[in-house]
């Protein structure tokens, strides 16, 4: 990052997209943060009539036990969010501590930790996923678990590329004459300088954790005492053909809170790296 | 005087800066080239040199810049009049140009052959057959050893020089009456260098073309060329022939550019052995400064040169110009000294 | 050249076989990572635990051997393509996967020529109409379909196109009870594909989309388009012969990447149409908690992949010159 932080945030600032997706987002943050307040009942208590449909005495309608979809919408926020965050946090140190050892001492450490990598890369993730979730037993934890496992592999490669190149500038290398030691080369004059790539594809790897686990707990393979979008969905295809909003709903719920962290992910990546601006 | 082959008035291209507004990169540029002649366009990067040759190609990238004027005259027809349909007939057929990059200037995917015989078959109604049978003899007549073989190849087979040679049968693949080559051999080896170079120069008298030199080699130039233009920030601030300019520069600019060149023979003709970097940069050209732009670097600048931006004036001998306040005499570089 | 070529696959598959052996590695513990032994998973699965019958099965299938020993006999029957049986449909796993390979491979087929077919299209038209209103509905479009949940298109698709307009149906791969034979089969077959097909391609068609898109616009400021015009190519024809072959291949690229996600979309997918895929059996091992068949997809599947990047190397030799059969020189952009 040789820009001034000011500057980064002014673009960021001035780019509509960002804007609205950060609007978006805080949108569902907030709902997140209030859902406890605004249906302190709980997601699965059953408050009404079956089969409501929305904008009658419930806003968003009921479904086919009576149980209010909006309390759901605003549960679910909190699940979607943490799983989000949480997954992509464990991503983050995992990629960052495997592609910068991989990086920065090359030669064999690297090509046995790469192997790895392509290993994890050629596995079909989602059904890595599926499995591994299947055979822990669905829980918050062991989805969690499951999506960073299955997705840290592309950041470490991201991570790796970007530690070789800076390994290489002049003000590394002497360091590395100087003596300094390995841990603090990687930590002090290395990891700075790849932040701003891993910063965004992180925030892009939010909602791909996101949507990953809408997909596991559309299957069933969300953790049952929870509610969360994707389980709504899968519970609501039984009454498709009556209840629509059932279905449709929480997944408008799931694009935009996506829409909203991809569009925050790419004015990042305008804002930290503009040569990348055309892409 | 009889009619040139290309001539150029006036030429004034516009970029835009980040701040919306619009600067000229080309700046009211005069030239004409004769056939059979190779004049060279110098200058520092960032001068200017790259988009004269662009704007007479009319190939200036869009919507980053837009013509601002002027002629280019070539033929009794001002190729900035002409439409798409009719700019596009001449390009490639009475204009041709090559770039710096042989190693990105041809399409990596397609075979060199069937590159060059594009080029033909853009502007001729001939068989299939016969552009290849032509490209072929092209191949052959910009010395490519081998060429049936090296026509099905694709760009990555060939090392540098091959590739700039298969740009210049590209170039030359409907005999154009005028070549601009964009510093054709800087990417080159040195002695590739005077290959292409003395291939481009054999050519030229075999077909009868002007050549535009734009480089930033003055050995080139010394060697190659007859006639030397120089620009600064956009302009053009002197004209003169190969031998004048070499035995005596009149702009404080040239003066320096031909103090930087470390070859030995080239030094100048008043016995200055010292080579000298160009103190300074090229001012960025969205804020130039008021009068002339190199005052900031001049070594002999005086108050009125950041007043009084200087004209185009001829200088001593017929055809030779200037455009310096303080250039007043042939001899002018002795002054200050 | 096909000789070079062939060799060329069986290298790159030879490349792919390490990977292949961790899989089988990682499949023999993940079982054991499951809660009881297998030996109480197969009982319960077939609803007798007695404790005799527990010591019966384990010695049946050599539970009670030591781990070095299973390992050994479990890699013996892989190589042979046993990957056990399923209790729960009365089968061998490999019989049920192989019967159900074909749907899969058909779906992802299908959904990948769409996907790549109009993220290519779409993506050139919005780098042609760049800055206009067309290139600007593309990449909105392109953005909105990036987020939004495979699971949730193809239940909206359902709701629009079947249950209300009525034109495809809800789920399955043809009409059951129909004999219509022959031609009318395939074409029951393609009905019954459109939806599901589409639902898989519509992600990928937006990444592909933006792809394309950035990689045009990159590729149209490159030197050698330049030197297109400059030969007084029309423009039509710059693009058509210069910018889009080149620009195509970081989309083919991709493409090969994306095989294995799009694997797992196929489970989604076809658990949201009733495609009778490797995917809906994975869907359904999961309900019957039938560990050994979904082990022995994710192998098949893993398999799949290695197999797919392969051809799909081979694919982009045929396209860029640059990568040599003999030796393993990437693009390096």
């Amino acid at each position: 990052m040789t820009d001034g932080s000011a500057r980064v945030w002014w673009r960021f600032l001035r780019n509509p997209g960002a804007m609205l997706g950060a609007l978006i987002l805080a949108g569902v943050v907030a709902l997140a943060a209030a859902a406890p307040l605004l249906y302190p009942e709980g997601p699965f208590e059953m408050v009404g009539r079956p089969y409501a449909p929305p904008l009658s005495e419930f806003l968003l309608g009921t479904d086919m036990l009576g149980r209010d979809i909006a309390a759901g919408i605003a549960h679910g926020a909190r699940i979607s969010l943490l799983v989000g965050c949480v997954a992509t946090l464990v991503i983050v140190l995992l990629g960052t501590l495997i592609g910068s050892l991989a990086g920065y001492f090359g030669g064999r450490v690297d090509s046995v930790l790469m192997r790895v990598t392509e290993f994890f890369q050629t596995v079909p993730s989602f059904i890595g996923a599926i499995v591994l979730v299947a055979i822990l037993q669905p829980s918050l934890a062991s989805v969690i678990g499951a999506i960073a496992i299955v997705s840290w592999a592309p950041l470490a490669r991201l991570v790796r590329g970007e530690v070789i190149s800076v390994r290489n500038r002049e003000y590394v290398q002497s360091c590395v004459a100087l003596g300094m030691g390995d841990a603090r080369i990687i930590l002090v004059q290395i990891l700075p300088n790849v932040i701003s790539t891993v910063v965004v594809a992180a925030s892009l790897m939010v909602a791909t954790a996101i949507l990953f686990e809408s997909g596991l707990s559309f299957l069933g393979l969300g953790d049952p005492n929870i509610m969360t979008w994707g389980f709504m969905i899968g519970a609501g295809r039984a009454a498709m053909r009556t209840a629509w909003w059932m279905v449709t709903i929480p997944g408008i719920a799931i694009l935009l809170t996506v829409l909203a962290i991809n569009l925050v992910g790419d004015g990042l990546n305008e804002a930290l790296n503009p040569r990348l601006k055309q892409l | 005087m009889p009619q040139s082959l290309l001539r150029v008035r006036g030429l004034r291209t516009e970029f835009r800066s980040p701040r919306g507004s619009w600067f000229p990169v080309v700046n009211g540029v005069d030239l004409r080239l004769e056939a059979g002649e190779t004049l060279a366009v110098v200058g520092e990067s960032g001068c200017g040199k790259s988009m004269l040759a662009y704007s007479i190609m009319r190939l200036v990238p869009r919507p980053l810049g837009r013509p601002a004027g002027g002629e280019v005259l070539l033929g009794g027809r001002d190729l900035l009049q002409l439409s798409e349909r009719e700019m596009r007939a001449v390009r490639g057929r009475d204009v041709s140009m090559i770039f710096q990059e042989p190693m990105t200037s041809l399409n990596p995917l397609m075979p060199v052959g069937e590159q060059v015989s594009e080029s033909i078959r853009e502007h001729e109604s001939c068989t299939s057959g016969e552009a290849a049978r032509r490209a072929l003899e092209l191949l052959d007549l910009v010395g490519i050893p081998e060429p049936a073989k090296r026509f099905g190849q694709y760009p990555h087979h060939l090392s540098g020089g091959m590739r700039q040679r298969v740009m210049i049968a590209i170039a030359l693949a409907c005999r154009p009456k005028v070549l601009i080559a964009d510093e054709p051999t800087t990417a080159l080896d040195v002695t590739i260098q005077a290959q292409v170079l003395a291939l481009l120069d054999r050519l030229k008298r075999e077909m009868g073309m002007g050549i535009i030199l734009i480089t930033h080699d003055l050995g080139v130039v010394a060697e190659w060329a007859q006639r030397v233009m120089v620009m600064y920030a956009g302009r053009k601030v002197e004209e003169a022939s190969a031998e004048e300019f070499f035995g005596g520069p009149a702009h404080p600019y040239s003066r320096a550019l031909l103090a930087s060149v470390p070859s030995p023979e080239l030094v100048l003709a008043d016995g200055d052995h010292e080579l000298t970097e160009i103190a300074g940069t090229v001012p960025p050209l969205d804020r130039l400064p008021q009068g002339c732009a190199f005052a900031g670097r001049c070594p002999r600048v005086q108050d009125r040169c950041g007043e009084e931006q200087p004209v185009l004036r001829p200088f001593g001998s017929e055809g030779r110009m200037v455009a310096c306040l303080r250039a007043d005499s042939p001899r002018a570089g002795e002054i200050g000294r | 050249m096909w000789q070079a070529r062939l060799s060329y696959l069986l290298r790159r598959f030879a490349h792919g076989l390490p990977i292949v052996l961790a899989i089988v590695v990682v499949n023999f513990f993940l079982v054991r990572l499951a809660p009881g032994d297998a030996a109480t998973v197969l009982a319960g699965e077939a609803g007798a635990a007695t404790a005799q019958y527990m010591e019966q099965i384990r010695a049946q299938f050599g539970l009670d051997q030591p781990l070095y020993v299973q390992f050994l006999s479990y890699m013996k029957n892989i190589l042979v393509f046993d990957m056990g049986y399923s209790f729960r449909h009365g089968r061998t796993v490999a019989s049920l996967i192989f019967e159900r390979l074909w749907a899969t491979l058909l779906l992802m087929g299908t959904a990948m020529a769409i996907s790549t077919g109009i993220g290519v299209l779409l993506g050139a038209l919005a780098a042609r109409y760049d800055r206009k209103p067309l290139g600007f509905a593309i990449v909105l479009f392109a953005i909105v379909s990036y987020a939004t949940p495979l699971f949730w298109v193809g239940l909206m698709l359902i709701i629009v196109f079947a249950l209300n307009l009525g034109w495809f149906p809800t789920s399955g791969i043809a009409t059951i009870g129909a004999d219509t034979g022959g031609l009318g089969h395939v074409l029951d077959v393609a009905h019954h594909l459109v939806l599901p097909a589409l639902t898989l391609s519509f992600f990928y068609m937006a990444l592909y989309t933006r792809l394309m898109r950035a990689s045009m616009l990159e590729t149209l400021r490159m030197d050698f388009v330049t030197t297109a015009r400059a030969k007084g190519v029309a423009e039509g024809r710059v693009v058509r012969r210069h910018v889009l072959r080149n620009a195509i291949l970081p989309v083919l690229t991709m493409a090969g990447v994306q095989v294995s996600g799009m694997l797992g979309g196929s489970v989604i997918v076809e658990s949201v149409f009733g495609w009778p895929g490797l995917g809906l059996l994975a869907f359904e091992s999961l309900a019957a908690r039938d560990l050994n068949l979904l082990l022995g997809i994710f192998f098949l599947s893993s398999l799949l992949v290695v197999a797919t990047n392969a051809l799909i190397d081979l694919a982009y030799t045929l396209v860029d010159p640059r990568i040599e059969l003999a030796g393993r020189s990437k693009r390096n952009d």
